[in-house]
């Protein structure tokens, strides 16, 4: 009864196509905003931040540079993971070829590497399309992690076959290593995700985004339309590929301080994945709806148990957690297959019209 | 509806109304064959500015195929295509509709994910022209380029009256709306030439009358050339100004509607005869 727009009159075009025409919406983002820029980091503790906020913004950022690709342009990716990692991998080359050099305008470089790498893996697509291209971007996700293992010059020859994040400071506060605070990691994490989010909602409303969601839902006549398909989707492949390597180099740099070629295997591929497909394809929002998902529920699950008193083994409740997820994504994706994004959409249609059916 | 056409005074279209009219799209001897499966066997047309023209035929006969042909989606084997008084080169699907033809399916192939809105805005994605660097952005260029081109997407809305369905998900409407929001996409491409496949299959008599209507208002208010497959001989005799008939691949007549209506060879085709 709240969310109406019911005397909300546009008269420019501009108005019109604005991000969120809706006033309530416009409110909405501006107290989520809040909340993130102000009201998590000054009362969350360290726990909160590390373990849950900074690895859900790393992994909404993926999962809106996979739904690029799949969500927005229907070319289906496997390949995810790996991409992550060549951002993760050329970031850590970078800080050490260039020790001084500001480290979070070499996070944001280290995306263009794994966009060239996503584009040249993005070449079949031409001709294969839906499952069939989801394994040649499987064999990007096997041809990578074994460059990862075999390629030492990747991981300066550590002996231990990992890459260890540097410590680099940045207007006096360290950014990345071992001894930088979760908040400044937060903010930093906060403020890229945002940002490229802000951005590819730009790109998505535009005639790019356009096009990609044309060669989507029918590559013929997007073709006779006079979109290049070749063009268009190696675009998509690069975009969605340079945003998963910046996600990925975020984990590492702002997140785990250290990762081996196995946290980059298929299972983050698929993790990923399911977020978007949770969460809504084709939705920024589901995006970070399906991270949410994924991510925070089963660790708030777990405390569930300690909250309510019950005393239970630990393998238990993490047993009983997966049970618990497993069960909610097949009750969700029942419920409505198109995910999260749908029920938001399904919930605020009815809100609007409430108290009438329709 | 062809006197109608002859009477208007205003109408830049019309092959009778400019006197003799120019050549858009000459085809001679084309062929087009699948491995064994001969597709089309040495047609020759011309489609002149300004007109409606219909293919017709019965089923099979070749037409989509003509028309695939045109838009550059098929390579015929032989023959030449003559665009504008230039031989065209083999070309890709999107050099075509950048060069003015534009078309609509036999099965809707509307962007089922997209609003209406999104899908006429699609038919101009070929006049658009911001790179990635300004969409990024938004504010300024990309945005003022938008709202110029959602002006004219929003003239075609009001010209085929579907205001009301402008934000709906195209996969929501009815069979008939989609077949007019797939014509509204056409248009956008603001093209020389339009190849509408069965515009009016699947319609009741209703919106047959309502699609023909758009079709002459098309022709005469943007002066755009039209082709059109249609099974409806009576939509097809009232709409075309002339009219070409395919059998298996073969053309069998050619000229005004009341001509290829009396040929003994376009009535043994439709109803079949003897042996």
């Amino acid at each position: 009864m709240f969310y109406r727009e019911a005397g909300q009159f546009k008269t420019s075009y501009k108005a019109d196509q604005a991000l969120f025409p809706i006033l309530q919406d416009r409110i909405g983002m501006a107290v989520i905003l809040i909340i993130a820029f102000v009201v998590i980091p000054a009362f969350a503790n360290d726990f909160f931040l590390t373990s849950i906020m900074i690895p859900f913004l790393v992994f909404a950022l993926a999962a809106i540079g996979l739904n690029i690709l799949t969500g927005y342009c229907g070319q289906l990716s496997l390949g995810t993971g790996a991409f992550m990692g060549v951002g993760a991998y050329a970031a850590y080359k970078l800080t050490s070829i260039f020790p001084d050099a500001n480290v979070i305008v070499m996070v944001l470089v280290s995306g263009v590497f794994s966009a060239a790498i996503g584009a040249v893996f993005g070449l079949p697509s031409l001709r294969i399309k839906g499952l069939y291209l989801a394994v040649t971007t499987l064999a990007a996700q096997f041809f990578l992690e074994w460059c990862f293992i075999r390629i030492p010059w990747l991981y300066n020859y550590n002996a231990s076959g990992a890459i260890e994040v540097p410590r680099r400071e940045m207007f006096g506060f360290i950014v990345t290593g071992a001894e930088a605070l979760p908040i400044t990691r937060y903010f930093v994490v906060l403020c890229i995700t945002a940002g490229i989010a802000y951005l590819m909602a730009n790109v998505l409303r535009g005639r790019i985004g356009r096009s990609w969601m044309m060669i989507r839902d029918m590559d013929i006549a997007a073709e006779l339309m006079g979109v290049r398909p070749l063009r268009t989707k190696l675009m998509a492949f690069a975009v969605s590929s340079y945003i998963c390597g910046v996600a990925g180099a975020m984990m590492v740099f702002f997140w785990l301080n250290a990762a081996e070629p196995s946290s980059y295997s298929i299972r983050l591929s698929f993790q990923i994945l399911f977020m978007v497909i949770l969460g809504g394809l084709g939705s920024l929002g589901g995006a970070f709806m399906g991270a949410a998902f994924i991510w925070i529920l089963p660790v708030l699950l777990k405390f569930v148990p300690g909250l309510l008193g019950i005393d239970i083994a630990a393998e238990t409740v993490e047993h009983a957690t997966f049970m618990i997820v497993g069960a909610l994504i097949i009750f969700f994706l029942i419920a409505e297959p198109h995910g999260f994004a749908r029920l938001w959409q399904i919930a605020k249609q009815k809100l609007r019209v409430w108290p009438f059916p329709y | 509806m062809n006197a109608f056409v002859a009477d208007e005074a205003l109408t830049p279209a019309g092959p009778q109304a400019s006197g003799e009219a120019e050549v858009l799209l000459r085809v001679d001897n084309v062929s087009l064959a699948f491995g064994g499966v001969k597709a089309i066997t040495d047609i020759s047309f011309d489609i002149l500015k300004g007109e409606i023209r219909a293919i017709i035929g019965p089923n099979g006969a070749g037409k989509t195929s003509m028309l695939n042909v045109i838009n550059g989606f098929y390579h015929p084997q032989e023959g030449t295509i003559t665009w504008r008084g230039k031989v065209r080169r083999k070309m890709k699907p999107y050099e075509a509709a950048s060069q003015g033809i534009a078309r609509t399916f036999q099965n809707v192939a509307l962007f089922k994910g997209m609003t209406t809105l999104d899908n006429i805005m699609s038919g101009r994605s070929l006049k658009m022209h911001r790179n990635f660097f300004w969409q990024v952005l938004w504010r300024g260029p990309a945005e003022r380029e938008e709202i110029e081109h959602r002006k004219k997407v929003e003239e075609i809305i009001d010209f085929l009256e579907i205001q009301a369905i402008r934000k709906t998900p195209v996969g929501r409407l009815p069979y008939g709306l989609q077949k007019r929001v797939e014509l509204g996409r056409a248009l956008a491409m603001e093209p020389e030439l339009l190849l509408l496949d069965e515009p009016m299959a699947g319609m009741n008599l209703e919106e047959k009358e309502d699609m023909s209507r758009f079709i002459i208002d098309v022709n005469q208010e943007f002066g755009t050339t039209i082709a059109l497959i249609e099974h409806d001989m009576g939509v097809v005799m009232d709409l075309s100004d002339r009219v070409v008939v395919l059998d298996y691949g073969k053309k069998i007549a050619d000229g005004p509607p009341e001509e290829v209506q009396a040929s003994q060879a376009v009535i043994d085709a439709y109803l079949g005869v003897s042996h």
